[in-house]
């Protein structure tokens, strides 16, 4: 069984749907994340799931239970807020040993489980001190801390990253990993930002409009997205356009506006042949894109011909915009750290490009 | 480097403009009437009021002509100390009147709608508006015994066979006036405060297990005690020395330590003494200040 499921829900404020008969399942020591633009319902959703909003229909049920009426203090879900709300007032101790006079904890109690809380999350020397005196990944750490202290079911986080620098929001992140490991609870994570939703999670729920667009893991949304709002949603896409013209067993025929013939595979979600005629694009990722002055393509690849019209150096990668010769301008991303490497492509210099027919997939509509 | 200090001179110089004006007005028309008022208090008064001279012709030579008569007079007779006392707990009883008023009102205000706050804060200062004895004036209307309020109060005491009260000229008149009139000053800092309260925070004390009772003691109470602080001396403070609403709601029994000090100045023409009263009160004022300052962070260690 779940540990937690939400069923047929929808939330709507005035005439807007926020969440549009939404159902997940979350699994127990899961790190789940939903991700999306904001106004996609991600928030909304997380909202309900801690108690602060209630949903116009449907039933959220943690452990077989339905929350339906149960505040948000009767929970057993705790929520690590965007801002930390951490309570100016009360030092760092006094924070984390709050939902545990809440729960009535024994006082012989408290103090060893906020020292092995502050252990937990490395601030035991800094029990003592405010929250306005602390940086804010220790501030955002003493927000884990106090959430985590009394084994919530389920920890929401609501963008807990969002205002913390990038060098600092990566160390963040695996030190949420390896908590999350440690202490086992499962983690729903809210997020705008696509990097950090497939760095963290185990699953994502990638969400538009009130609607759940694909859930699926991080390699699947992002190697296959399900369609163009996930392409383009999560990272870099090439997005095709092109006609079917034949149908195999495997794969099929496309031809591509502006690139020319090329063999593909279905989508990979939906696993439907597409017919002859049908029109829809396909997927490709600037990196699964391979990219030289000459080259012979294998057998189970495709390949175009173009030059160099303009490219971005980022220091471990450089990505190549290629004009092909057929019309289409595209997108490729080679490592410089790759092997056989000798030199930079110039603007105005011929390419190749081939790709592998698996190497993305086919989109319909 | 060098030329830094300069700059600093420069910085300060271009500051005066600001600062000096404020700075004169209080010299002038707070300091230097507090230091006249300290050379009055161990002064003698005059034949006719006022004061007598502080350097008298004595034997020949010039002599500073001072007492702490004034002083002894004033912590020494029985009848001063049961009026400072009577005062210092009028003012403790307005103060804590005003904050339990006031405080659902200035969370309410604060918790309101954005658009109605601004109309609301108008309302709350909309008396001061009109003048000031005027209201006290309505106020003896409204307690005075042809009013239904007393009418109303004396009949139910009849009806349980008790004596008729008289509800104006009393200390309970003399509360209600100085509630009345001091209630803004109670409402705007805690306003000022509690507006400004993140209301996430409510949302995480909730989240983490707090009930509503739990989340107003543990969390808006607590951040809200330096609007407690500033808005209970701006009550206790004046109504401690007040004397204009005693004097029109108070009666013979309800005088207050404001009203003896007038007397002083003007019918008695005793100034030394007046002078010497009042610095008494301020010393009062200032034991209650550091007491309830001592008491806060007491209550605040206990909180840990």
């Amino acid at each position: 069984m779940a540990l937690l499921e939400i069923r047929n829900v929808s939330r709507r404020f005035g005439d807007f749907l926020a969440v549009d008969n939404v159902s997940l399942e979350v699994g127990a020591g899961e790190f789940f994340t939903l991700v999306g633009p904001s106004g996609c319902g991600k928030t909304t959703l997380l909202r309900m799931i801690a108690g602060f909003d209630q949903p116009d229909t449907g039933q959220i049920v943690l452990e077989g239970k339905n929350l339906e009426g149960t505040p948000p203090e009767a929970r057993n879900v705790h929520t690590v807020f965007q801002s930390y709300a951490l309570f100016p007032h009360m030092t760092v101790e006094q924070n984390i040993a709050f939902p545990l006079r809440m729960a009535k904890t024994a006082d012989d109690q408290i103090k060893p489980r906020v020292a092995e809380a502050l252990e937990d999350v490395r601030l035991a020397d800094k029990g003592k001190r405010y929250p306005h005196e602390l940086s804010g990944g220790q501030r955002q750490r003493v927000a884990l801390a106090r959430a985590l202290v009394n084994r919530p079911k389920l920890l929401l986080l609501d963008e807990p990253l969002a205002a913390l620098d990038a060098k600092l929001k990566e160390q963040m992140q695996l030190e949420l990993i390896e908590l999350q490991r440690e202490v086992g609870v499962t983690f729903i994570y809210v997020t705008h930002d696509q990097g950090e939703a497939l760095a963290l999670s185990h699953r994502i729920a990638v969400m538009n409009h009130g609607i759940i667009e694909q859930l699926d893991e991080p390699s699947k949304v992002y190697g296959f997205p399900k369609n163009r709002f996930v392409a383009d949603f999560i990272g870099t896409c090439n997005l095709w356009e092109g006609t079917v013209t034949s149908a195999g067993e495997r794969d099929f025929v496309l031809d591509l506006d502006g690139i020319g013939t090329a063999r593909a595979i279905p989508n990979t979600t939906t696993k439907a042949m597409p017919q002859p005629g049908q029109r829809g694009c396909l997927t490709l990722r600037p990196e699964k894109l391979r990219i030289a002055a000459d080259l012979a393509p294998l057998p189970e690849e495709n390949s175009a011909a173009g030059k160099v019209h303009d490219f971005l150096y980022l220091g471990d990668v450089t990505i190549y915009i290629v004009n092909l010769d057929q019309g289409a301008r595209i997108e490729a991303m080679l490592p410089n750290a790759a092997s056989g490497r000798t030199r930079f492509f110039e603007v105005g210099d011929p390419v190749k490009i081939a790709w592998r027919v698996d190497a993305g997939h086919f989109i319909d509509g | 480097m060098a030329n830094q200090p300069a700059a600093g001179l420069r910085a300060r110089m271009a500051r005066w403009p600001v600062t000096a004006p404020p700075t004169l007005y209080l010299v002038l028309f707070f300091l230097v009437p507090t230091l006249i008022m300290v050379l009055a208090s161990i002064q003698y008064p005059g034949e006719f009021g006022g004061l007598s001279p502080i350097l008298i012709e004595d034997q020949g030579h010039t002599r500073l002509d001072i007492t702490l008569e004034n002083y002894q007079r004033a912590v020494s007779e029985t009848i001063y100390l049961q009026l400072f006392l009577k005062s210092l707990w009028y003012a403790i009883v307005t103060t804590v009147l005003c904050l339990v008023l006031a405080y659902p009102l200035s969370m309410m205000i604060a918790r309101s709608n954005k658009k109605y706050r601004d109309l609301l804060l108008l309302l709350v200062i909309l008396p001061f508006w009109s003048n000031f004895l005027i209201r006290i004036y309505a106020w003896m209307i409204i307690l005075g015994p042809q009013a239904a309020l007393a009418k109303g109060v004396n009949a139910a005491l009849g009806a349980v066979g008790m004596e008729p009260v008289s509800l104006l000229f009393s200390p309970f008149a003399v509360i209600v006036g100085l509630v009345y009139v001091h209630l803004p000053f109670m409402i705007l800092p805690l306003y000022a405060n509690l507006e400004k309260h993140d209301p996430t925070l409510l949302d995480a004390a909730q989240d983490l297990g707090a009930n509503a009772w739990q989340r107003f003691w543990k969390v808006t109470f607590p951040l809200s005690l330096p609007g407690v602080y500033a808005g209970a001396a701006l009550v206790f403070i004046p109504a401690l020395g007040a004397f204009a609403v005693p004097d029109l709601l108070g009666g013979t029994d309800a005088i207050m330590i404001g009203n003896v000090i007038k007397e002083q100045f003007r019918e008695a023409r005793d100034w030394p003494f007046g002078a010497a009263l009042s610095f008494v009160l301020m010393a009062v004022a200032l034991l209650a200040a550091l007491a309830a300052a001592w008491a806060g962070k007491r209550y605040q260690q206990q909180a840990d």
